[in-house]
């Protein structure tokens, strides 16, 4: 027998030893698949829900039938409390995991720090409240191991020597320490999850439920004789006795549930280490239906183990002390592996977790403080990190082995479960208030941390280590300085409450009025408002936590910084997207507020965000922008473009008298060049009959032997050159008088059928028959006209008078017809001849412009005096082409403006 | 008469898929009324059930709610909305 069971502790080890073994194997070859990639199924919901059965841990797998032993039913309120938050996954989870995965949270403190303006203090202060609720939880887990190897050892004595209790122990915390150290920090952003640890604790999942249910099977149908035997068996049982304090029920399943939500390394795999929120929908009923066959043979195990094992046994251990007495070996062995599995997935998951806090939260800010570098001057951040995180990881399991040695593994530990439930469940009300309410203040979160914090410790945790330990049996029987007022187990002279439910109360209570009431009183810094908004509106909008100002911040900097904390390869691959999303080219992109958002969050993956904020801060200069810079910089905007309105205008203005200008400046230059050549036209006008009168003149002086008809004959020339010049006087004159504006139209209303007739007598007084042929055409009623006759009457004789001179056909004839047309009276002049040539019809109204050979002795002003009379009578004339000849229109207004 | 039916059908079915996630949102609420109460009125009544029915009721209730959440989910499933769309419609109520 004894060699026997001194071999069979020896297979145990060996078990033990060849179990790790096979979970490094398997968390090996899943970090493998997911870095190549296949393997879709690691990421499968099935593997996110047995990752959240780290929840049981060792003191559920043992001690729920101790639990159950001791208070029947009572144990079921620690998985009833998940199972409602599971089951109400739409209220609280689903929004978890969405912020989670938007501000890329990586534990619990990092949550609260985003929260709240990333404060570091908050993060430390959750991490702080985090390790001392944790390690002794951790202790307890150690203590389980240790126990169960004990079971075997019972046996024997010799076998107890094999083993030394508090060797097993260490070699455990070692064991798991090596183990989260090599798969818990082989990469540092969060966001590349850890595929080993997970898949490891899946595999757990399955050993220890597993286990457990072959336990319960050997117990109902092994043991007891089936189902209805072990009905009545339970009912005769001690456990029949439980009555059920509704008070502890209810709080205790209150507490639970919190403890689901605000846990570590609850936290780490339902929050970072979820990989897709839908599979929060699988979990939502996977995850009872794992905790309700966990605590399905609970109470036949505890109850079998009543009436089999003697009264000494410890109840914490039947489900390996049962199989044994039963010499079920092979069943002990796989009752022993699922405890075994329960405890070392909680240490290496509430490990990774608290070291992950503690590195971010802690240990980095204190570094960078103390190393009083800018961040771009630090060395291998990325390596002083994960060195940090292995640091935290060993601290901590170091932790929880010295409390376990220290504090004797007693029964004091075992009651710790929901102590450090209660504990970490402190940070509940500021989670639940960051998630759903805007107002909740990071004044307010801390202070309602510290004062649950401080209620928890003076009523539950400190009294937890036994009367007399560290608060003094006086302090518990009449409170502080002997204020009964202050009892720790009857504060505010509350009696006759259970402790737990007592501390749970009122650490609750006070924690949550103490968050709602200075959330109330006090103002958020412009950070947290906006931070506020994005997590409790995350499902409106899920981008851009807050600003960073990129002017200042050097990319080459921010470069080796990231490299530092991301690794080279991870950090240039993130760059050069950026670039390439700038579309531009090279390795720096521009350090666009954007880029920086993304750098900043891609950092917090690594660091936390505060300290990712801390050190993009360092190197931007400090330059986060706040609400109020973005408004300043907002109202500049607006009045900058206020002024560039202004300022456009302006230039409009400018340019349109500027355009004006160029306008009047063509126009003077064109009347200069106009005036030159005229003034020259004028000159060769004057001089060519001047040049005739002066030598016909000179001749007539010499002239004694002139005969008197030649005398007669110069001086009629001297004559009609003289009335040619006045003739050019008075039109020149007549043009300065109608250009000038000055004339005066004598207005009256005449028939313009009356006016043509009397022009056409007028030019052909004194005409042979050879002469033109006037016709002119009228209809029988036209309107008359209320107009200038003189002036009209001048504009009709010269253009009859021009058809006379021009008009080159056989038998000359001009055609003048008259007719209304919309408020108008046309007027045209047709004649038979060949009429004016294409390029010349643009010149004919200039002044001067004589086409063809000179006929008459015109000054070549008439069609402009023309032109000039019937812009003031406010009509137009102008050449008609296309017509058979020589073809003028007059356009006149009925009713004549002046 | 057939382009009619079309729009009622879906509108129904998103009809449907809101009053999913109300039971969804309400199972958590039964589930801890269904727990609860047995405990509460335990204390006071004089005649207890036994702690087996007691216990085999807790189970039964486990199983009911996993199962009504079971379906429901899958019922939700069914209905091919996108993840986003079940995400952020559902806030609008109605």
């Amino acid at each position: 027998m004894t060699i026997w069971v001194t071999e069979m502790l020896n297979i145990l080890v060996a078990v033990c030893i060849l179990y790790v073994l096979t979970l490094f194997a398997v968390a090996f070859w899943a970090e493998r698949a997911a870095v190549s990639g296949r393997a879709r199924w690691l990421r499968s919901s099935w593997v996110y829900t047995l990752s959240l059965s780290v929840y049981c841990t060792a003191w559920t797998f043992y001690g729920a039938v101790g639990y159950a032993a001791r208070s029947g039913l009572e144990f079921l309120t620690i998985y009833l409390g998940p199972s409602l938050v599971m089951f109400g996954w739409w209220w609280i989870l689903r929004r978890l995991v969405r912020v989670g995965r938007m501000q890329r949270v990586t534990s619990i403190a990092d949550l609260l720090s985003s929260r709240f303006g990333k404060s570091n203090l908050l993060a430390a202060l959750v991490t702080l409240l985090a390790v001392i609720g944790t390690t002794p939880y951790i202790a307890l887990q150690l203590q389980s191991v240790t126990l169960s190897f004990s079971v075997f050892s019972e046996y024997d004595a010799a076998a107890s020597s094999f083993i030394p209790r508090d060797h097993s122990a260490i070699f455990v915390a070692i064991g798991l320490a090596f183990f989260t150290i090599l798969f818990g920090t082989r990469n540092l952003d969060a966001n590349e999850r850890h595929h080993g640890v997970v898949m490891a604790i899946a595999v757990e999942a399955i050993v220890k439920l597993f286990a457990l249910l072959a336990v319960g099977i050997f117990v109902v149908w092994g043991v007891s004789g089936g189902f209805s035997d072990m009905i009545s068996e339970i009912d005769r049982s001690d456990v029949a006795n439980w009555r059920g304090d509704s008070g502890r029920w209810v709080g205790l399943t209150f507490i639970s549930a919190a403890a689901f939500l605000c846990l570590p390394r609850m936290f780490q795999v339902l929050v970072v280490e979820n990989e897709s929120e839908q599979h929060l929908m699988t979990a939502s009923w996977a995850f009872p239906t794992y905790v309700m066959l966990m605590s399905l043979f609970v109470v036949p195990i505890a109850v079998v183990g009543k009436n089999l094992l003697p009264a000494d046994a410890n109840p914490d251990l039947y489900v390996l002390s049962i199989p044994l007495s039963q010499n079920q070996d092979m069943l002990a062995m796989l009752s022993f592996l699922g405890g075994f599995s329960s405890a070392t997935s909680m240490v290496v998951v509430a490990s990774l977790a608290l070291a992950t806090m503690v590195s971010n939260h802690i240990v980095m800010p204190l570094w960078l403080r103390v190393s009083g570098h800018r961040a771009s001057e630090f060395g291998d951040v990325r390596r002083v990190i994960l060195t940090a995180r292995r640091f935290s990881i060993g601290f901590i399991l170091f932790l929880g082995y010295l409390y376990y040695s220290q504090s004797g593994g007693g029964a004091a530990l075992a009651a710790i479960g929901l102590v450090s439930f209660t504990g970490v469940a402190q940070v509940l009300p500021s989670m639940l208030g960051g998630l759903f309410w805007r107002g909740a203040t990071r004044i307010g979160a801390i202070s309602g941390l510290v004062v649950g914090f401080v209620v928890w410790c003076y009523c539950l945790f400190l009294p937890s280590f036994g009367e007399g330990l560290i608060l003094s049996q006086t302090v518990m029987m009449h409170g502080p300085f002997g204020i009964g007022f202050l009892r720790p187990q009857a504060l505010f002279g509350v009696e006759g409450m259970d402790p737990l439910i007592h501390a749970i109360f009122w650490s609750m209570t006070l924690n949550g009025l103490m968050f709602v009431v200075m959330s109330l009183v006090t103002f958020p810094s412009p950070v947290e408002r906006l931070q506020g908004a994005q997590f409790v509106n995350v499902f409106n909008h899920s981008t851009g936590a807050r600003g960073w100002s990129g002017k200042v911040a050097q990319t080459e900097d921010l470069m080796i910084m990231a490299q530092r904390i991301l690794g080279s390869d991870q950090a240039q691959n993130l760059f050069q997207a950026e670039v390439v999303r700038q579309g531009g080219a090279g390795y720096l992109p521009e350090p666009t507020p954007e880029f920086l958002e993304r750098l900043e969050r891609e950092l917090s993956g690594s660091v936390g965000a505060a300290t990712a904020h801390a050190m993009i801060g360092q190197i931007v200069g400090g330059a986060s922008v706040s609400v109020q810079d973005l408004m300043a910089v907002a109202d500049e905007t607006a009045q900058m473009m206020e002024y560039s309105n202004r300022l456009e205008a302006q230039s409009n203005e400018l340019s349109r008298t500027a355009r004006q200008l160029r306008q009047v400046n063509e126009k003077l230059t064109r009347l200069s060049v106009q005036k030159d050549a005229f003034l020259s036209q004028i000159s060769h006008e004057l001089r060519t009959p001047m040049t005739s009168i002066l030598a016909f003149s000179e001749i007539l002086q010499d002239g004694a032997g002139l005969a008197d008809e030649d005398m007669v004959k110069y001086a009629t020339i001297i004559h009609g050159e003289a009335s040619r010049l006045t003739r050019l006087l008075d039109d020149l004159l007549d043009l300065s008088v109608l250009e000038n504006g000055q004339v005066n139209l004598n207005l009256s209303t005449v028939n313009p059928v009356v006016l043509v007739n009397r022009a056409v007598s007028t030019v052909q007084a004194g005409a042979t028959s050879t002469d033109l042929k006037i016709n002119v055409l009228a209809p029988s009623t036209l309107p008359h006209l209320n107009t200038d006759p003189d002036r009209l009457g001048q504009v009709f004789i010269n253009l009859i008078a021009n058809a006379r001179k021009y008009c080159d056909a056989a038998e000359p004839e001009l055609n003048i017809s008259l007719r209304e047309q919309k408020g108008v009276l046309i007027v045209d002049f047709i004649d038979n001849g060949s009429g004016v040539p294409k390029e010349d019809q643009d010149l004919i109204f200039e002044k001067f412009a004589r086409i063809g050979e000179q006929k008459a002795g015109g000054a070549g002003l008439g069609l402009a005096i023309c032109r000039e009379i019937i812009g003031r009578l406010s009509g137009s004339i102008f050449y008609l082409p296309g017509q058979e000849g020589g073809a003028f229109r007059v356009i006149l207004p009925i009713v004549a403006r002046t | 008469m057939k382009r009619r039916a079309t729009p009622v059908f879906l509108e129904r079915r998103t009809y449907r898929v809101r009053r999913l996630f109300d039971a969804i949102r309400l199972l958590p609420i039964l589930g801890a009324f269904l727990w609860i109460m047995p405990i509460l009125l335990r204390n006071n009544a004089d005649t207890e059930p036994s702690i087996s029915r007691l216990m085999i009721y807790m189970f039964v209730v486990w199983i009911g709610l996993i199962l009504v959440n079971f379906v429901l989910i899958h019922l939700i499933k069914r209905s091919e909305r996108s993840w986003d769309q079940l995400m952020t419609n559902d806030d609008l109520g109605d």
